[in-house]
């Protein structure tokens, strides 16, 4: 937050200067100015400094706090100083250097260390930032071993405690939870085709969702559960269709001869975001759930956006810009001008609205999941499954 | 570790056993399928019946580690109440000859669904095979090359099969003999990463579908 005050110094300093100067401001190019603070992209590391941890506890806090936009500096240098031991069991504290305060001293036992320390940081950038940490969140994504089959994964948000879902060796692709469940949807092959199964993680069933003749695929379940939006090829052309959660009550909500593609819903879920083509044009555009005229969401500053991912928060729309690479940006929920973040794909948002996890590629092909800190774009790849990992989905 | 510890969702939560009603919704979905096609832009044709959902078999789904053993899907029984004339069939009861129609795959340009006037010769070698065989069906295999997101690819994938189903329909192949399959960008003719792959990925392919006997 000290970070926060200095910026707010240097903009009100600018901004004096613009106010002083109008003659010679007019002169030159008019002064632009522009907030930094909590902006997609241009906001300044929080400076820390991390002392008396190692190993195991020391890796998972660095990356923890690394991907929640901390950058580690000496301990002279930190506007908060983070130390503590992780003999036996994680302690710590942290101290607010400007105003000579400790605001956080923790011990933590039970559990691993590995849990302690996400719990710690979970603790420090609640203490911080007063934003709840997202350490001890799960995500669920697909490997691909070569040759198209796959498996669907769960694990902890950094790729630590992977466990795989499926075991088909099909063809997998689109993994969605459930909000506040142990389930979640996902497309496989295994029959033969592209169909949608769920499956409950807590008690192993799994049952067939949609296997309609064509396309079955891109399950997004609503926020309060009784809903799954979906892309369904059925009518002749992949459309966004939508359902209850019990498969009745089928509806197409997107009757056009385009290909739609990647539904996601509004946090209220009074919207469904998709990706379509429009004369030509890709684009994003929204309908209302349970139907009504399609809205465009301008997405200015980046052609040919797919994979959109509303914020939980309801600000932003995440999605994959491609011109010429893949490219990560936001854009406010309503639409207008688009941040253009880091190379890679399919974004998907942290429960906390900060994060995003989404698929890399490397210069050798291969696919890898990682996580990017939107407003810092400081990224980290997570721990991979060998094969190309692809297709992350936060579960919220 | 288990997975009830985390804090970020609600373990234990009961499974809200989900009713399968599909059977109503099957029909339901059948019905407006069929009513809702005067709707539809032009030159959409709807696909048939809901075939895969007699397909799965609970015997060899199955599987398990740490997390609790992945149990079968319920099986869903068929239904045909609702489902228009068109008499639906099951790839699973049909043999795949890859090789018949090899030489008629067609090729697309990059990001589009649309046949171009050179592929029709081999379109049309596709609709006399299934013109000379009144048993046989086929199978349409939508491929895109690498350079779409996933999901995107998928549905371009499946867009170019229905293309290609749309094309034959109206050189007069009935299109419910026809299924189409996308593998979006899974399943690249060839593994490279320039334009000349590109180029052969963004395909359809052609598979010759024959009762299995018996069947």
């Amino acid at each position: 937050m000290k970070t926060h005050c200095l910026n707010l110094l240097k903009l009100t300093a600018a901004g004096l200067l613009a106010v002083l100067a109008p003659e010679f401001s007019r002169a030159q190019n008019e002064i632009q100015i522009q907030s930094t603070i909590n902006v997609p992209g241009l906001t300044r590391p929080i400076p820390v400094s991390l002392q008396g941890f190692s190993g195991e506890v020391a890796e998972a806090l660095k990356f923890d706090l690394y991907v929640q936009g901390f950058a580690f500096v000496a301990p002279g240098a930190a506007q908060y100083q983070i130390s503590g031991s992780d003999a036996g069991s994680v302690q710590g504290s942290v101290v607010d250097v400007v105003a000579h305060k400790t605001i956080l001293s923790r011990r933590y036992t039970g559990a691993d260390l590995r849990r302690q320390a996400h719990a710690f940081s979970d603790d420090i950038v609640f203490a911080i930032t007063g934003k709840k940490g997202i350490a001890q969140t799960k995500i669920a994504f697909k490997v691909e071993h070569g040759g198209g089959g796959g498996e669907i994964y769960v694990a902890d948000y950094d790729g630590y405690n992977a466990e795989a879902v499926t075991h088909d060796g099909a063809i997998v692709a689109a993994p969605a939870w459930v909000p506040g469940r142990l389930a979640v949807y996902y497309t496989s092959y295994k029959l033969g085709n592209p169909d949608i199964f769920f499956q409950d993680l807590s008690t192993g069933q799994r049952r067939v969702f949609a296997a309609f003749a064509g396309l079955n695929t891109s399950a997004a379940v609503s926020p309060d559960g009784s809903r799954v939006a979906m892309i369904l090829s059925k009518s002749g052309s992949p459309d966004v269709w939508e359902c209850s959660a019990g498969g009745s009550d089928w509806m197409d909500l997107t009757k056009t001869r385009e290909d739609e593609s990647s539904p996601c819903w509004s946090p209220d879920g009074r919207w469904i975001c998709y990706a379509t083509k429009i004369r030509e044009r890709r684009l994003l555009a929204k309908v209302p759930a349970g139907g009504g005229p399609r809205q465009v969401i301008r997405t200015i500053g980046a052609a040919n956006p797919s994979e959109p991912d509303w914020s939980p928060d309801g600000k932003w729309i995440a999605f994959t810009s491609q011109m010429g690479e893949f490219d990560i940006c936001v854009v406010p929920a309503s639409g207008g001008n688009a941040t253009i973040l880091v190379r890679g794909q399919d974004p998907s948002w942290s429960p906390n609205s900060r994060t995003l996890v989404f698929t890399r590629r490397t210069g050798s092909y291969r696919y890898v999941v990682s996580v990017l800190d939107v407003f810092t774009k400081q990224v980290k790849d997570i721990r991979q499954i060998p094969g190309n990992d692809s297709e992350p989905d936060w579960a919220k | 570790m288990t997975f009830d510890g985390q804090t970020n969702m609600q373990p234990k939560e009961k499974f809200m056993k989900m009713k399968l009603i599909c059977l109503p919704a099957l029909a339901l979905a059948l019905s407006l399928a069929a009513t809702g096609c005067k709707h539809k832009p032009v030159g959409v044709t709807p696909l048939p019946g809901e075939g895969q959902v007699g397909e799965q078999n609970p015997n060899t789904l199955g599987g398990g580690n740490q997390l609790p053993p992945t149990t079968p899907p319920v099986a869903t029984p068929m239904t045909q109440t609702g489902i228009p004339e068109s008499a639906t069939w099951n790839l699973a009861d049909m043999t795949q000859d890859r090789q018949a129609l090899a030489a008629y795959t067609i090729h697309f340009a990059f990001d589009s669904a649309a046949i171009r006037s050179s592929e029709q010769a081999n379109l049309q070698s596709v609709a006399s095979a299934l013109s000379s065989d009144a048993s046989a069906k086929l199978l349409i295999e939508g491929n895109c090359d690498e350079r779409g997101t996933e999901e995107y690819n998928r549905a371009l994938g499946e867009r170019r099969a229905l293309a290609a189903r749309e094309a034959l329909a109206q050189m007069g192949v009935d299109p419910n003999r026809i299924r189409t399959i996308s593998y979006g960008k899974d399943k690249p003719a060839d593994p490279g990463h320039d334009e000349s792959a590109w180029a052969k990925n963004r395909r359809d392919d052609f598979v010759l579908l024959h009762p299995k006997t018996g069947a």
